[in-house]
């Protein structure tokens, strides 16, 4: 008989079971089990908390290798532990960008050793991420890669993304795409708009975006291949998706807290900690973003966690790079949702947990059946906290320090093990 | 700044038109940070700050490197570490300064950052015209041509609004923002239209780099729909012509308009140092006994 954890008195919210009531949770050898004699089990306090599925951040950058100075797989994932998120999923931009099986397989190892929460890692659909030559997309999936991304940069030729995506649905693997038409945001610090106009910024217009999501749309039709769509940020984007997934295609978006928090009018002055691609919106694309993430057309809350140095965000909105941590504040952001009744508890752990577990096919998580991984988060959603200007992560970019949130993760447990109590 | 910090500058300006200068930087250093070329605004600011007995150093800052922010940071504190007090900083990066004033006890008095403020030109502008005009309210100008870049262009929106004045920006679609009219501007693509009843029009250069970039087609055919051309000046005989300068001759304005009797070109760029002056004098004054 191996280790056993009840976690005792909390309310279970799980909707890959449609359950949502007061009951214990029971854990064997880093599985979620069937009822239990407490007898020798550990016991952990949940009076107050929701207990949810651990939550699945898809879309992440922990910095590793290459830029460790920002964030490392042991610093980024332990922030994920802090914010109550259980699995990242790991973007492949990295230097260099991990577009073959040496590094993925380097980089798994050194997660098994050097993670708190569990890390997939998404490899480059292109080699270098140069949008020339794909990468061995069937040989990636062999080792365990969980998606294909050139993230941070699209794949602007129409053609490579046809194949790209021809290869993915014959090795079963998820394209995400970072929606962007390069030509149309050269240089933009921010959204295009009246915010732009007064600071005299170069703008993103939302057609920089909207014009790929309806690209990949076609494709997506053409091909029968699944497409997710990375960090959904313009009304126009969401109701293409919206009409697309009422056709039946298998696209899917995931939208980050900052998208649906923040738009380009807080923008204070020139500073960088409101810098991020795509850019902050306007007030009726944070509006489409809440109407998305509640009526099903986005299936995801993903943070784009993009850690970057102090020196770097120093430079101001027009010269530094884009990218805000968000690992920490992310399920907090999301609560506010809930309090403010835009989407319901369940949808809240659809959206942070099931959905992004299902997309990116791991089916042991998402889910507290008997049988899945015990990764778990006890949510306390009536905890005040202030967003500190020190995180776990190794960066502290992001336009939240200082922000009054309500709710947290009280504990965070991965395969069983407590890796973030309050 | 408010509409009596903009009178007060501008009042101070006017005083040094009719008596001789004071040497209230008199063993004082000032130093110019400039990452873009430029004649008049260096050579104005330089006129002004030796007028007040002011040391002047020069440098040219490196330019177009990721890093040239935190460098610029780095120049300033240098500088200032040997006694600098007054930074007069051009650089093509819109908010290049917003990030650096919090980290220097220095004076930074932006001479023009990217497509955001050119305080002084804009000063200078308003100055000849309440000289022209007498007053500013109720006055109504028209800023014509690529207001995208132009900083120019949002610090005379600025000043002008907050005195009274309106103002209307005028330029194709592809180089006017939209979003501009937030600013308190109207916003024409019709200069006939828009220099109706016009007390003044401040013509901006246009850069030639505009037409690889497809936001003009040609430069005749932007001379045709937005040039100054006598026809145009001549349905509006009491409006006064501005340009901050240098002059493309023949694209945004022709030369019978810029040498005629309606330009206040020349008296802009002589009031230009009598403004800049006032700036550097009121900081002087402003660092030594407060605001």
């Amino acid at each position: 008989m191996g280790a056993r954890l009840i976690i005792k008195g909390g309310l279970v919210v799980d909707p890959s079971q449609k359950l949502e009531s007061a009951r214990d949770l029971f854990i064997e050898d880093g599985r979620i089990s069937k009822k239990f004699s407490p007898e020798g089990a550990e016991v952990f306090d949940a009076k107050g908390c929701w207990v949810v599925p651990g939550l699945v951040d898809m879309h992440v950058h922990l910095r590793e290798p290459g830029r460790e100075g920002e964030e490392t797989i042991a610093t980024g994932t332990a922030a994920a532990a802090a914010g109550g998120v259980t699995c990242v999923l790991a973007m492949p931009n990295t230097e260099p960008p991990v577009d073959n099986t040496a590094l993925l397989g380097f980089l798994q190892a050194k997660a098994r050793t050097e993670a708190t929460v569990g890390v997939v890692f998404a490899a480059a659909a292109t080699l270098g991420q140069k949008g020339e030559q794909l990468t061995e997309i069937r040989r990636l999936k062999d080792l365990g890669a969980g998606a294909i991304s050139d993230d941070g940069r699209p794949i602007m030729d129409s053609e490579l993304m046809r194949r790209a995506l021809e290869h993915c649905r014959d090795a079963g693997l998820l394209l995400i795409d970072h929606a962007e038409d390069l030509n149309l945001s050269s240089g933009f610090a921010m959204n295009e708009g009246a915010a732009s106009a007064a600071k005299g910024l170069r703008g993103a217009p939302w057609p920089a975006e909207t014009v790929h999501v309806l690209r990949d749309i076609a494709l997506c039709e053409l091909t029968g291949a699944p497409v997710h769509i990375a960090h959904i940020s313009c009304s126009q984007s969401v109701e293409a998706i919206r009409q697309a997934k009422r056709q039946g295609l298998p696209i899917s978006a995931e939208a980050a807290p900052h998208h649906f928090t923040l738009i380009d009018a807080d923008i204070p002055g020139y500073d960088a900690n409101y810098k991020m691609n795509p850019p902050l919106r306007a007030k009726s694309d944070r509006e489409a973003i809440l109407e998305g993430l509640s009526d099903g057309t986005i299936d995801a809350i993903a943070t784009d966690h993009a850690p970057h140095g102090l020196g770097k965000k120093a430079l101001g909105l027009a010269l530094a790079p884009c990218g805000v941590i968000g690992l920490e504040t992310s399920l907090a952001l999301s609560l506010q949702l809930v309090a403010k009744k835009i989407i319901s508890r369940k949808r809240l752990v659809e959206l942070m947990s099931c959905a992004p577990a299902r997309l990116l096919g791991l089916k042991s998580k998402g889910s507290l059946k008997p049988g899945s991984d015990a990764d778990v988060t006890l949510i306390d959603a009536n905890a005040g906290w202030t967003v500190p200007t020190k995180f776990i992560s190794k960066s502290s970019n992001s336009p939240f320090v200082g922000m009054k949130l309500k709710g947290r993760a009280k504990a965070t447990i991965v395969a069983g093990r407590v890796v973030h109590a309050l | 700044m408010s509409s009596s910090e903009i009178e007060t500058i501008l009042d101070a300006a006017a005083s040094f038109k009719k008596s001789k200068a004071p040497k209230d930087l008199a063993g004082r250093f000032l130093a110019f940070l400039f990452s873009e070329p430029s004649t008049r605004t260096r050579t104005s600011f330089e006129v002004a700050a030796r007028n007040l007995s002011a040391e002047v150093l020069g440098f040219s800052t490196a330019s177009s490197s990721l890093l040239k922010g935190e460098s610029l940071l780095d120049t300033i504190k240098n500088l200032e570490a040997m006694g600098v007090e007054y930074f007069v900083v051009r650089n093509e990066v819109s908010g290049v300064l917003e990030p650096l004033a919090g980290q220097t006890s220095a004076s930074l008095i932006n001479a023009g950052d990217g497509a955001h403020e050119h305080p002084t030109q804009a000063l200078l502008d308003i100055f000849t015209l309440r000289e022209k005009k007498g007053a500013i309210k109720g006055l109504k100008v028209v800023i014509v041509g690529d207001i995208a870049h132009s900083r120019v262009a949002r610090s005379n929106i600025h000043g002008l609004t907050k005195l009274g004045a309106k103002v209307t920006v005028c330029g194709p679609r592809a180089l006017v923002p939209s979003g501009i009219e937030k600013l308190g501007a109207s916003v024409s693509h019709d200069l006939d239209n828009a220099l109706q009843g016009a007390d003044a029009v401040n013509v901006l250069r246009l850069q030639l780099e505009r037409q690889e970039q497809n936001l003009v087609t040609s430069l005749p055919d932007y001379y045709q729909s937005f040039g100054l051309t006598p026809e145009r000046l001549a349905k509006v005989p009491d409006c006064v012509v501005l340009h901050p300068g240098p002059m493309n001759r023949g694209v945004e304005i022709s030369s019978e308009v810029a040498d005629g009797p309606q330009s206040a070109i020349l008296e802009q760029v002589a009031n230009g140092v009598l403004v800049r002056m006032a700036v550097l004098s009121l900081i002087q004054q402003w660092r030594t006994h407060g605001r």
